[in-house]
């Protein structure tokens, strides 16, 4: 059962092929068997689970099941489930125990989607390769010596090693995009506002967005479908008519325009991973699509003005970590300022901490022109950038990441290499578009993620391209060795 | 902009954030790199450019003043480190 997507398992369930207590069982087993190498999941919930997959059989034989009534599922461990613990990757949330469901949670409960667990992840999403994880990095199933990208690795991993079918994750700079890139599988970070933030850990909240991770583009928009929507619980939820996402699937892509951003193909690029971005191309041109170059001149600048924007914002969302009402306190505090500054030094890890570091600099009296207002003024530029190139295009590709996926602690000292990881990806929400990742091809051995970026509210279309490019190709069907 | 071990200091006090003395100068030497590569931002003029806070130039929505949450206060305390009678409690601010 481990090998089906989610809508094979979807139409397997509703044809009675198995029970979701079957499933569960049989998803349960496979990860406490083969957790322990990737270390993807690190909570996981077998009671909650049957009984959510008894749920289901029951509404199922009562004719009362959704589509995804069944199916498993496991969540980022940033996301807030109530009695179950939500780290957050941190050290800091070791012993939080979430009193309520984030949206997202709530929404898929009520779908009847099973959880299986909760999924690895860098420290409060912060990382792009999962090695900041209070927990130890998850480990990337096609070669377990090196990362799962971040910070949504364990969810990229847990998904590439077929532990569960569909996860959720979060984008702040790439998270969802870069990890599944890596990992060899699809995932896609929904319009800024799309996607309900209520009870998803702040990192930096005008870039966090929560999305969905799978094989297969199909298997994200029925995830997305369940996921989308106004939430009155976030401010920032945007009220805008959410579509069937799989109605367009299927759609011809005929005289579609696609752009290919001249700047995601210069310098810094791996050759091999341009060449299967090259044949991706050619395949888009087969299925009747129209390919031109584009430009975004201020690309450059975005992950420069990311690491003012997300630490600034960051320095502000992580204060509320203090030792008083929740999350890790620290022994014998002296006094009220001893309290504070132990419990955050002690709670949170050495990443963290530079970010939050960083943004109070860049927010103190004096800087703030020079850091804050100027990277809010970069920001505008890159999303002019992006209208302005969409309005000649109905898409953009280009690669994912600019190399394939990096070993453990091959970038562990500089802080700045490991951000330049994210270079392609961290515009996007700046900008605050819709972008996904789906696996083109391989080079080294490893897999190769095409990134896809479109207009606001345009999630359908970039996943109907995605589909008729996976019905051409096979490569999202791709399994790492051992673990077929 | 280079930052020194005292200005680290002064930083991580306004961040309440205790760091470890020896490893203050590590903090000074990455901290620095990271503001020299954000400095990147400066090769480009951005004179008369309206700062973007919203993608979609969205505001705070308002929502009526109504009461809507039940108090849960024992449900949230559940998880605090040390409560007492309801209250919260920390290290005497006030002898």
């Amino acid at each position: 059962m481990h090998d089906k997507t989610i809508a094979e398992l979807a139409a397997a369930l509703k044809a009675g092929e198995f029970s979701a207590v079957e499933l569960t069982e049989s998803l349960l087993a496979r990860i406490e068997a083969r957790n322990g190498e990737l270390n993807a999941l690190i909570t996981v919930t077998p009671e909650q689970a049957l009984a959510a997959a008894k749920a289901a059989d029951a509404a199922r034989a009562k004719g009362e099941a959704g589509p995804l009534a069944g199916i498993p599922i496991a969540h980022k461990d940033i996301f807030c489930t109530e009695g179950v613990r939500t780290s957050c990757g941190s050290k800091m949330l070791d012993n939080f125990i979430a009193p309520y469901d984030a949206t997202v949670v709530t929404r898929m409960k009520e779908a009847g989607l099973v959880m299986l667990g909760k999924t690895n992840m860098d420290e409060f999403a912060m990382g792009s390769s999962n090695e900041t994880s209070y927990y130890g990095p998850a480990r990337n199933p096609w070669d377990l010596e090196r990362v799962p990208g971040g910070s949504s690795g364990g969810s990229a991993a847990a998904v590439a090693a077929r532990l569960v079918p569909g996860v959720t994750g979060t984008d702040t700079g790439g998270s969802i995009r870069q990890p599944a890139a890596l990992c060899g599988i699809s995932g896609l970070k929904p319009t800024y506002g799309r996607v309900s933030r209520y009870g998803m850990i702040a990192y930096a909240s005008s870039l966090d967005q929560g999305g969905p991770m799978a094989r297969t583009a199909e298997d994200l928009a029925l995830l997305l479908n369940v996921m989308a929507g106004f939430d009155p619980k976030d401010s920032t939820s945007i009220d805008h008519v959410v579509p069937d996402y799989t109605e367009q699937l299927a759609a011809s892509i005929k005289g579609l325009k696609i752009g290919l951003p001249k700047e995601y193909f210069g310098e810094g690029l791996d050759a091999e991973v341009g060449k299967v971005i090259e044949a991706a191309i050619d395949e888009f041109r087969r299925l009747g699509a129209e390919v031109k170059e584009v430009s975004l001149p201020n690309s450059k600048l975005s992950v420069p003005a990311y690491y003012v924007i997300a630490p600034a914002e960051a320095s502000s969302n992580l204060s509320r970590y203090d030792g008083v009402r929740f999350g890790y306190r620290c022994d014998s505090p002296r006094d009220l300022e001893d309290l504070y500054k132990r419990s955050r030094g002690e709670g949170f890890g050495a990443e963290v901490k530079r970010r939050i570091l960083v943004g109070t600099y860049a927010l103190s009296a004096g800087y703030y022109d020079a850091y804050y207002r100027k990277a809010q003024q970069v920001r505008r530029l890159v999303r002019d950038d992006f209208i302005k190139a969409l309005n000649e295009v109905d898409v953009l590709l280009g690669p994912t990441t600019p190399d394939v996926a990096f070993r453990l602690g091959e970038k562990g000292d500089d802080p700045v290499q490991m951000y330049l990881s994210d270079v392609y990806t961290i515009a996007l929400n700046l900008a605050g578009l819709p972008g996904m990742s789906i696996p083109a091809g391989f080079a080294k051995g490893l897999p190769v993620g095409l990134q896809l970026i479109g207009r606001d509210f345009d999630e359908a279309r970039l996943l109907n391209v995605a589909h008729k490019f996976q019905q051409a190709t096979d490569w999202h069907a791709a399994c790492p060795k051992g673990f077929e | 902009m280079s930052l020194g071990p005292a200005e680290v200091k002064t930083i991580a006090h306004l961040a309440r954030l205790a760091i470890d003395e020896d490893l203050i100068p590590e903090y000074a030497k990455n901290l620095s790199g990271i503001l020299a590569f954000v400095e990147q931002m400066n090769a480009v003029d951005t004179q008369g450019v309206e700062p973007m806070a919203h993608p979609m130039e969205a505001v705070q929505r308002l929502r009526p003043d109504q009461v809507t949450e039940t108090n849960q206060r024992e449900h949230f305390q559940r998880i605090a480190p040390a409560t007492e009678a309801g209250l919260y409690l920390v290290p005497r601010v006030i002898e």
